[in-house]
């Protein structure tokens, strides 16, 4: 939707900076005058909450950086200094923490919006895989992350991830020790480890930053999609961008920002694990490693299957689905509102990821291995079964003509 | 319909979210102490916080290094003695560097330090800027003093178990006499709530008691100190001090953290309320 420029430049300064960079068009264009559904609900402000947090942890993270030592001997300490002796040390530490899981939080209620209104599907299939990079990246940067305080966590965390690698000499012997090695800068998490670590945990969210750039190019092409899934067909189907949505996500992300600070300045430790304020001891093997509550649906399916090597590409795979979903799922009607069968597996789906969250918190053994099974069994079939059978088999129900027609019908329900 | 779906959602993650199990190990549940510093309004109890620092340095001392604290740390603002009583008077220092009784402190340590010019190290007593002594040169020197047990590193302690300052205050308290059938090895004492596996030391009728062996012996016993404000040193006495002044020691700004929270919280609320009326005003002739 984003269609001919509506700008017109004021004589002078603008006019001629519009000849040379044309600045405020472009930002004219994308965030004052972006024409946008006008039947969005909250589940689309989850993309402004998303620009926020990434914007806070870029900038909490450069003044932690400032203060943080990247040593094994004295990373932990650093850490602690920051805490006690820096100051408002342990607001920006609290911050960035904290922020990491409210980061993960609204990325996943983001990709949960985008798989029930069918937003992966065309013309948006490079914007929805785009984002699953983004949520690669964001992967890769949190687990390296959290491996910089160097608590007994972190450093068993990284110990359990790396040599996840290390299932490749399964495919070719002496393959994945060669990546093992390669990835640690040495025989075992060490010093280079963490220094790589860091320099890339510095690195990868400006490589965020750019992908988001991208996501927000690849949206301002086709539009946003909208809860009925239909594409806009005039313009009196939409707001401008500013004020409309300004305001609305506005209240957004205030809202969203009001749980994150219940966190951060009153429960700053709920979401981590006690033992990362133990320092790294390479001789004293935690009783149970868990990662950060993010990561473990992901961890579940990992411990999921009994082979190594298996558990990995499970694990990898259940994101590498993602990248192809839009030609997995190939019904014409985007919105589950009208799909009312696939809206039932899409429950079950959501009830299945929480199922593995709660199966990877918990030691792999006895029942809980069996239902972390069959929760990744049904993870699978929904996007490799489930929804490539129902585009076929599927009436949608009432599915309205167009954005308007569905605003006027919710409008007579609604009296 | 829309907002019991996100209320679903919203609870169903909030249960995900629940703090993973504990560590392995079948420990007894920690008691449910009453703290002054839990909740969003608790605060420190600086009288509490005096005692404890009291248990710390004659009793737990003698094991247990808090590397991460330094003497002026007890001076600075929310520590337990950033008040001073001189005569009749509460008398409050911005620098502890000035505070008489951290700087009475850190003097009765001796400090190693130098080189100085020739080359030497010297033996200086201790200043507000110096960090906390440890008992033990090392590791190893701890462990060979303790029968190969490490005595861990109290500064971050209630941070670092789940549910800390109820756990440390229930082992503190929990050395109960051992269950008939219980195989104590020598150099261990059994504990109620330190996690551990005890089938295999079990001779008695039934399941093997909950806790563990830890190596600590139990460290505190009534009367191990007197306290100078006349407060009954029991047992349970002691162990709230000694854990008020951990939690303390764990987290200096919390009270600074929650004051700071409660502006936040009110900022952004009235922002919230400011945008929802803005919005609502805006979008008040669009039908969406």
């Amino acid at each position: 939707m984003s269609g001919p420029s509506t700008y017109k430049p004021k004589p002078g300064f603008e006019t001629w900076l519009d000849q040379r960079l044309p600045l405020i068009r472009f930002a004219n264009d994308t965030m004052i005058d972006f024409p946008t559904p006008k039947n969005l609900n909250y589940w689309w402000t989850f993309g402004g909450i998303l620009a926020v947090c990434l914007v806070l942890q870029i900038i909490t993270g450069i003044v932690l950086a400032m203060n943080y030592v990247a040593h094994t001997d004295l990373a932990f300490q650093s850490v602690e200094r920051i805490m006690r002796d820096v100051n408002f040390g342990w607001l920006l530490r609290y911050m960035h923490s904290n922020g990491a899981s409210m980061f993960f939080l609204a990325v996943y209620l983001h990709m949960a919006r985008g798989l029930y209104y069918g937003s992966y599907k065309a013309p948006r299939e490079i914007l929805w895989i785009l984002g699953v990079i983004i949520f690669l990246l964001m992967m890769a940067t949190a687990f390296m992350g959290y491996v910089l305080p160097w608590g007994q966590m972190s450093y068993w965390g990284a110990m359990v991830i790396t040599n996840l690698f290390s299932s490749f000499d399964q495919l070719i012997p002496g393959l994945g020790t060669s990546i093992t090695t390669w990835l640690w800068g040495g025989f075992s998490v060490d010093n280079p480890t963490l220094n790589r670590f860091f320099s890339l945990h510095y690195l990868l969210p400006f490589v965020i930053f750019a992908v988001v750039a991208l996501h927000v190019w690849a949206l301002h092409v086709p539009g946003n999609n909208n809860p009925t899934g239909i594409e806009v067909k005039s313009k009196s189907e939409t707001v401008p961008f500013h004020p409309y949505y300004t305001v609305k996500d506005g209240f957004a992300i205030v809202i969203f920002l009001m749980l994150f600070a219940a966190f951060v300045f009153f429960n700053p430790n709920a979401l981590g694990h006690a033992d990362n304020y133990i320092p790294a001891d390479p001789l004293v093997t935690p009783a149970h490693i868990v990662p950060e509550w993010y990561f473990l649906p992901f961890y579940a399916m990992l411990r999921a299957v009994p082979d190594k090597l298996g558990g990995v590409l499970v694990m990898f795979g259940s994101i590498g689905l993602l990248f192809i979903l839009p030609w997995l799922d190939r019904a014409k009607t985007k919105s589950m509102r009208y799909r009312p069968i696939a809206k039932q597996f899409w429950f079950l789906f959501i009830i299945a990821f929480l199922v593995l969250g709660y199966c990877g918190s918990q030691p792999a053994d006895g029942p809980i291995v069996l239902v972390a099974q069959i929760a990744t069994g049904y993870y699978f079939a929904y996007f490799l079964i489930i929804l490539p059978l129902l585009a076929k088999l599927e009436t949608p129900k009432g599915v309205p003509t167009s954005i308007s027609a569905a605003v006027l019908s919710s409008d007579k329900k609604g009296q | 319909m829309k907002k019991t779906l996100f209320l679903g959602l919203a609870s169903a993650l909030a249960l995900s979210l629940a703090s993973p199990a504990d560590a392995a190990g079948y420990a007894k549940q920690p008691k449910d102490v009453e703290w002054s510093f839990s909740g969003p309004f608790g605060t420190f109890d600086r009288a509490a916080m005096q005692r404890g620092f009291q248990v710390y340095k004659e009793v737990c001392a003698a094991c247990h290094s808090m590397k991460l604290l330094s003497y002026r740390a007890l001076g600075e603002k929310g520590g337990p003695f950033e008040y001073v009583k001189i005569g009749d008077e509460l008398k409050h220092f911005d620098n502890p560097n000035d505070n008489p009784v951290v700087k009475a402190i850190a003097a009765e340590q001796v400090i190693t330090d130098g080189p100085d010019e020739v080359g030497d190290m010297f033996e200086r007593p201790g200043r507000p800027a110096d960090r906390f002594v440890s008992p033990f040169p090392n590791d190893n020197a701890a462990r060979a003093a303790n029968n190969q047990a490490l005595p861990p590193d109290m500064s971050v302690i209630v941070k670092a178990r789940p549910n800390g300052a109820n756990y440390i205050y229930s082992l503190l308290t929990g050395y109960y006499e051992p269950p008939a059938g219980l195989n104590v090895p020598v150099g261990q004492y059994y504990n109620a709530y330190f996690p551990g596996d005890l089938k295999a030391y079990w001779k008695g009728e039934g399941h093997a008691p909950k806790g563990g062996f830890i190596s600590m012996a139990p460290p505190l016993i009534d009367d191990i100190v007197t306290y100078s404000d006349g407060t009954p040193a029991t047992v349970e006495q002691m162990s709230k001090d000694l854990v008020t002044f951990l939690a303390w020691a764990a987290e200096p700004k919390m009270e600074e953290r929650k004051r700071l929270g409660f502006g936040v919280m009110l900022f952004l609320g009235i922002l919230a309320l400011l945008l929802y009326g803005s919005y609502r005003t805006l979008w008040r002739d669009i039908k969406h």
